[in-house]
């Protein structure tokens, strides 16, 4: 089996009217063991910066703990908050250094610019190839059926309550049709003045 | 890492369950190489500190040689810094160099850390080879994961006593002993809470 498919995950991350949200599943598994329903899988880089991490379990752990310690010591020297955008070239650039034996990750970047708030959501391949877009991104073992599950629901400048309804229902939806993941979900809504954090009642199986 | 290496991994047993303030925990006893059972009263419990537990199971000299690493480096950190590292810390620290071995010279190892702190109360951290760490209520490692696993989503509930967690374990032991093709007919069975880390003696775990 795959790397990427070991642990199982599901991660979708939507653009909306001046917001951004991002949501995963919970599982964490030995392919078909379930081990964990409470697995972090969406990590908060910064204020308004968010890194989702489908992949191998250990992968995920360690990519988002070294993209940290490089992200705060920017902090530090710059005396600034990264933009998306940098920090998407940051990951990029981080995962093609192991080009040659790489981390079994595809992250999704979530987040709103510092300083005009405008929202920004992109993603990766394991190496590092960079896709920004202006609707939605996917990832994880349950990637074929959140894009189908996203296309249908998403729509231009949603409101982030609305917002919130549609990331849920395409996660819930979708990652009901892998067995991989699942197991739980929670749902970052990020907005110019606040995060809300919301955990969703799934299917436990 | 080589499917051979791999499947010692399963060969082997390793259980606990985490109440509010205690952590209770089982290991098989058995070292087999192939066909041959080398041994059959080994501990796979590493005493890391007064309050914290390591078990460790997979292939032979990687459970002993990582398992004294983590115990001197947790004791290092004791001396040098005068305090102990909290569960979630030692975990951490298991885990980092776990990672780092992986893509260089695994080790071929599946753990449990578990201990009691002050500040969180009782911890149980799932680690395998990997270095997937995951902070569970409960769990096994192995084979025997199959048979307990249920037994455990079953019966567990929110604070749980320490009787409870014992009795659960030794549930888990039993359906283990039934209905695994391999022999495992002993276990330690550990608790660590407020007050250190102790043995429970069962003679009814020998069959």
């Amino acid at each position: 089996m795959s790397a990427l498919e070991y642990n199982g995950s599901a991660i979708v991350a939507m653009m909306g009217h001046e917001c951004v949200a991002i949501a995963s599943d919970k599982r964490l598994g030995r392919q078909a063991q379930t081990l964990s329903c409470d697995f972090q899988k969406i990590f908060q880089m910064s204020d308004r910066l968010f890194l989702g991490l489908p992949g191998l379990g250990t992968d995920v752990e360690t990519v988002s703990n070294r993209l940290r310690f490089r992200l705060n010591l920017y902090k530090l020297r710059e005396n600034r908050e990264m933009k998306p955008r940098t920090f998407l070239n940051m990951v990029s650039s981080f995962l093609y250094s192991h080009r040659f034996g790489p981390y079994f990750v595809e992250p999704i970047v979530a987040g709103l610019e510092p300083t005009t708030s405008e929202p920004f959501i992109a993603s990766m391949d394991l190496i590092g190839c960079p896709m920004i877009t202006s609707d939605f991104v996917v990832g994880g073992t349950a990637s074929e059926q959140l894009y189908g599950m996203c296309e249908t629901l998403w729509r231009p400048d949603l409101e982030p309550d609305d917002l919130f309804e549609i990331i849920a229902q395409s996660l819930l939806n979708a990652q009901d049709r892998d067995a991989l993941s699942g197991w739980g979900g929670v749902v970052y809504i990020v907005e110019k003045d606040k995060v809300t954090i919301r955990h969703l009642k799934a299917r436990m199986d | 890492v080589t499917r051979r290496t791999l499947e010692k991994l399963v060969m082997e047993c390793l259980l606990g369950i985490a109440g509010r303030d205690f952590v209770v925990f089982a290991s098989d006893c058995t070292a087999a190489h192939s066909i041959i059972v080398v041994k059959d009263n080994k501990n796979k419990m590493v005493r890391l500190d007064d309050r914290l537990v390591l078990l460790i199971s997979g292939e032979p000299g990687d459970t002993t040689s990582f398992g004294e690493f983590i115990q001197k480096n947790v004791q290092l950190y004791k001396i040098r810094n005068g305090y102990s590292l909290s569960p979630h810390a030692a975990a951490s620290f298991t885990r980092q160099n776990l990672a780092k071995a992986l893509r260089e010279g695994p080790y071929t190892v599946d753990m449990l850390i578990g201990g009691y702190d002050e500040h969180d109360g009782a911890s149980l951290y799932y680690l395998d080879y990997l270095g997937t760490m995951a902070k569970v209520p409960y769990t096994a490692h192995g084979y025997a994961s199959y048979m307990t696993l249920s037994i455990m989503d079953k019966n567990y509930k929110e604070g749980l006593s320490e009787t409870e967690a014992v009795d659960m374990i030794r549930m888990c032991i039993a359906e283990v002993q039934k209905r695994l093709i391999i022999n495992l007919p002993k276990f330690n069975i550990h608790v660590v809470d407020r007050e250190g880390v102790r043995t429970i003696d069962d003679e009814k775990m020998e069959t």
